[in-house]
């Protein structure tokens, strides 16, 4: 494995399970020293063991709690490089007709205000390293951003939302002279354990993972670490032209009309 | 950089249109770098200076072919010459590609033709005639065979007096997700992914902006340099190096679940 982080610190939130813990396993292959938070205290001691990288109890949409998250990696870490923005839920959604209020607002709290508020004080951890603002921020959103569905409407607003807001911190940071890029990839299905618990419980756990396979021409689910190659690749140097990008990841399940 | 010669296209053999400036070039170096094999394609003749130098710093792992993406026995030849030196393909690069300016009603139907057979065309003929090889060769590694289609920002939104331009990089942008669903459908072995360059400092770009120099757009191409930069957010062009690097990504296996997409690389000019 080549060591493209060698060096940097890199910030996973939500990364105790699933994808998050894929891109806390990925960078820290890659040589970065990395924090990750969650709430999840038995899988995250494991993959501390497993990985050498840090835990840090915290939930994104506590915005108090955000300072002392930013100084304690400084502190530890020595500087801030990369940040994925992973932490996001969608328990107790539903469509237009059946959101209730609490489910609307939570979902919105974690996928939007906490992406919100991790890029807002990634960038302010990023100036204040040594040589000036730099890093990358790489917010995870959904392909359900561009094709929402219907019967999770706060999960496919609040993917649409970070789109936007990548754009609009990639746009400020430019301006500003800072060299911190913010782009948000768009993963199709990808095969995690929320996924697998769903399908598993299902009447016929078969028949659903076939129908979670054939949302994408691919005819597959994403595999965890498919998706942290991307993550390590835009928190590299070489991805250092890449600002305010959208960038899919999904099976050509968005490259053409869904289930045709 | 550390991650060069991390050897990670071990094994691999690519194919790079246009290699011998630019982009293309870039490509094949880091391609190189990373333990390809590289057969580059340009119109220079196979004895010409350029390629003599060119190939002589590349090396053993490199070939040259002279050949114009916009014919199709070019292509046939190219892809015979591509399976008896190596007998597979993995990547293919379609980067050949030729710019065009003007007012809508000055450009003559020629000229129209000419790019569009050179970054249309030539995209497509490229990818029909590599494809049989390519689905073959997917077998080897993990997410297959990948065909990177050099786009455009300039195929994603409009620009004044660019449209020849902007409807031939519109048309790979979609070409190439045509295909990515039918290989994905197919089940056939091969990923295609686009790409969308902002501004990056290569002789094309260098040539472009002396034209519209010398059409009276500006006094001298630093100034227009000046303004590009000065609308980019990130504040400056691209180099080569970092799309070759973005086409080394969508080449490896890192890329795996990535097809029918865009990677934009543009410093966040169409974020604005």
């Amino acid at each position: 494995m080549a060591k493209r982080l060698e060096g940097k610190v890199a910030l996973v939130t939500g990364g105790t399970t699933g994808i998050g813990a894929a891109a806390v396993r990925r960078l820290a292959e890659e040589g970065a020293t990395v924090f990750f938070t969650g709430s999840k205290e038995e899988p995250a001691a494991a993959l501390c063991a497993e990985t050498g990288a840090h835990f840090r109890k915290h939930r994104v949409q506590d915005a108090a709690a955000w300072p002392a998250l930013i100084d304690d990696i400084i502190a530890t870490g020595g500087r801030l490089d990369a940040v994925f923005a992973n932490a996001g839920i969608e328990a107790g959604d539903g469509s237009i007709e059946t959101v209730e209020i609490e489910g609307w607002d939570n979902i919105i709290a974690v996928n939007q205000t906490g992406v919100m508020l991790t890029v807002q004080n990634a960038i302010l951890g990023m100036k204040r390293n040594p040589e000036g603002a730099t890093g990358s921020i790489i917010i995870n959103s959904s392909m359900n951003a561009t094709r929402p569905l219907g019967n999770y409407v706060a999960y496919s607003v609040s993917k649409a939302a970070v789109c936007a807001l990548a754009k609009s911190a990639a746009v400020h940071c430019g301006g500003q002279g800072y060299k911190i890029r913010v782009n948000a990839i768009l993963p199709g299905v990808v095969e995690t354990p929320l996924i697998q618990n769903i399908m598993n419980a299902q009447p016929d756990p078969a028949a659903a993972r076939a129908m979670y396979e054939g949302m994408a021409p691919l005819k597959r689910m994403a595999q965890l670490n498919e998706i942290s190659g991307l993550v390590a690749y835009l928190a590299s140097d070489e991805a250092g032209f890449i600002s305010g990008a959208e960038i899919a990841i999904d099976g050509a399940t968005t490259a053409g009309m869904m289930g045709v | 950089m550390t991650e060069l010669g991390s050897k990670r296209l071990q094994g691999r053999v690519a194919f790079v249109s246009g290699g011998l400036r630019g982009i293309g070039l870039a490509c094949v170096e880091r391609f190189l770098a990373e333990g390809a094999e590289v057969v580059l394609s340009d119109l220079d003749a196979a004895d010409s200076a350029v390629v003599g130098e060119t190939m002589a710093r590349l090396g053993q792992a490199a070939s040259y072919v002279s050949a114009n993406v916009a014919k199709e026995e070019d292509w046939e030849r190219a892809a015979a010459l591509v399976k008896e030196r190596h007998g597979k393909c993995h990547i293919l690069v379609n980067n050949a590609g030729t710019d065009l300016t003007g007012a809508v009603e000055t450009l003559s139907l020629e000229s129209w033709r000419r790019i569009m057979s050179i970054n249309v065309d030539g995209v497509f003929l490229g990818t029909k005639h590599f494809v049989p090889m390519m689905a073959e060769s997917g077998k080897d590694f993990r997410g297959g065979s990948s065909i990177i289609n050099v786009s455009s920002i300039m195929g994603l939104v409009g620009m004044n007096e660019v449209s020849a331009y902007n409807a031939s990089k519109g048309a790979v942008r979609l070409f190439t997700k045509g295909i990515a669903i039918e290989f994905a459908q197919k089940q056939t072995p091969i990923r295609a992914n686009s790409l969308h360059p902002g501004f990056v400092e290569t002789p094309l770009l260098k040539a472009g902006f002396q034209r519209w120099v010398d059409a009276g757009f500006a006094e001298k191409s630093e100034d227009l340099v000046a303004s590009v930069v000065g609308a980019t957010p990130i504040g400056r062009l691209a180099q080569p190096s970092e799309l070759a690097a973005a086409a080394f990504f969508l080449a490896s296996e890192d890329s795996s679940y990535m097809t029918g997409a865009e990677l934009v690389i543009d410093g966040g000019w169409t974020a604005q």
